[in-house]
């Protein structure tokens, strides 16, 4: 799933300090599930902005909408007769939610409440891990179910580098090195031969590095 | 025991307070209260197990939020006690009042009269 993180509530505050009536719209997708932007946690956000508004004496009028998902233009109509009641719009999805509707109602202003971090998995509750970077280019198989992409540092394909110590990457001593884990894997498995092997440069222009990205499948063009 | 406590207390009953939730909190002191706070069960004696460590944490999530929104996190507590400590809950009740007392109205609720 895409997780994210709320924004802190000085910045959503400062976004709608020139405004008196605002409509907070979650979505029900991914930051539902990593408990970030969904219906609770839109009624979270109001109540909160609604308290630090009275403080101030400017009450804010703040109404509350949950989508099934803000990254389809089916569900983002369902707002179209409400949209231009607001004097604004906080999206709680993640990054394509207010995109998506800044897109579809470009007389409204649309604003983000959470950071969008990364694809990720729950390894709990309330713990969220990144395990892919949508590099365009899978090579997982090659490592043992493990990403190097996305859970290096250095995204190198042939690890461990010296940064690696008991375990661990140089840049912090909570992250793993991941290439430690790679190479442990191989050698209970027998096959750290496969970790000698010399990989051809990854081709990253499947990623961010060739720009934005788009995918069309023809067979579902309509 | 006949004990007394401030009537400015109201006290809702819940079956644990696992039951509790973040907005049951955060709109009380919406709506005007002057603070909240959440008497559960001693920690490890919950009879869900785990009821009012989720409490505790949905609080301290409470008094971060209040924080931010520029009111005093103090206006939100937690206390644990027994259900065979009345004296500790009248206790807890005087504490508690007293300590809104001292903090004053709500912010929220004063400015909302204005």
């Amino acid at each position: 799933m895409i997780v994210a993180d709320r924004k802190p509530i000085q910045e959503i505050l400062e976004m709608v300090k020139d405004y008196e009536r605002v409509l907070i719209l979650g979505c029900k997708g991914c930051v539902t599930v990593c408990n970030v932007g969904g219906d609770k946690e839109v009624g979270i956000l109001a109540s909160i902005l609604k308290i630090a508004r009275k403080k101030e004496g400017r009450p804010l009028e703040v109404h509350e909408r949950t989508l099934e998902r803000q990254c389809d233009p089916e569900y983002i109509d369902q707002v179209k007769d409400q949209v231009s009641q607001y004097d604004a719009v906080i999206s709680m999805a993640c990054g394509v939610g207010p995109q998506f509707l800044s897109e579809a109602y470009p007389q409204q202003r649309f604003y983000p409440a959470v950071n969008t971090t990364f694809f990720g998995g729950a390894l709990g509750h309330g713990v969220w891990v990144e395990r892919c970077a949508g590099c365009g280019t899978c090579l997982i198989h090659y490592f043992d179910g493990l990403c190097p992409i996305a859970r290096c540092s250095k995204s190198l394909l042939h690890g461990p580098c010296g940064g690696s110590a008991k375990g661990k990457c140089e840049i912090s001593k909570d992250v793993e090195c991941i290439w430690d884990k790679i190479v442990r894997k191989k050698m209970e498995e027998g096959r750290i031969e496969d970790v000698t092997r010399i990989r051809p440069a990854k081709d990253w222009r499947t990623a961010r590095d060739g720009g934005p990205r788009k995918s069309v499948r023809e067979e579902l063009v309509q | 025991m006949r004990l007394n406590y401030p009537s400015s207390v109201k006290v809702i009953q819940i079956p644990c307070t696992g039951r509790v939730d973040i907005l049951h909190l955060l709109k009380a002191i919406e709506d005007g209260a002057d603070g909240v706070y959440v008497a559960g069960c001693l920690e490890g004696e919950c009879h869900f197990l785990t009821g009012n460590l989720k409490a505790k944490k949905r609080v301290q999530f409470v008094k971060k939020a209040l924080k931010e929104a520029g009111v005093e996190p103090e206006r939100v507590e937690m206390f644990n006690l027994s259900a065979g400590e009345g004296p500790r809950f009248a206790e807890i009740a005087r504490e508690m009042a007293d300590r809104i007392k001292s903090l004053g109205p709500s912010p929220v609720r004063m400015k909302k009269a204005a």
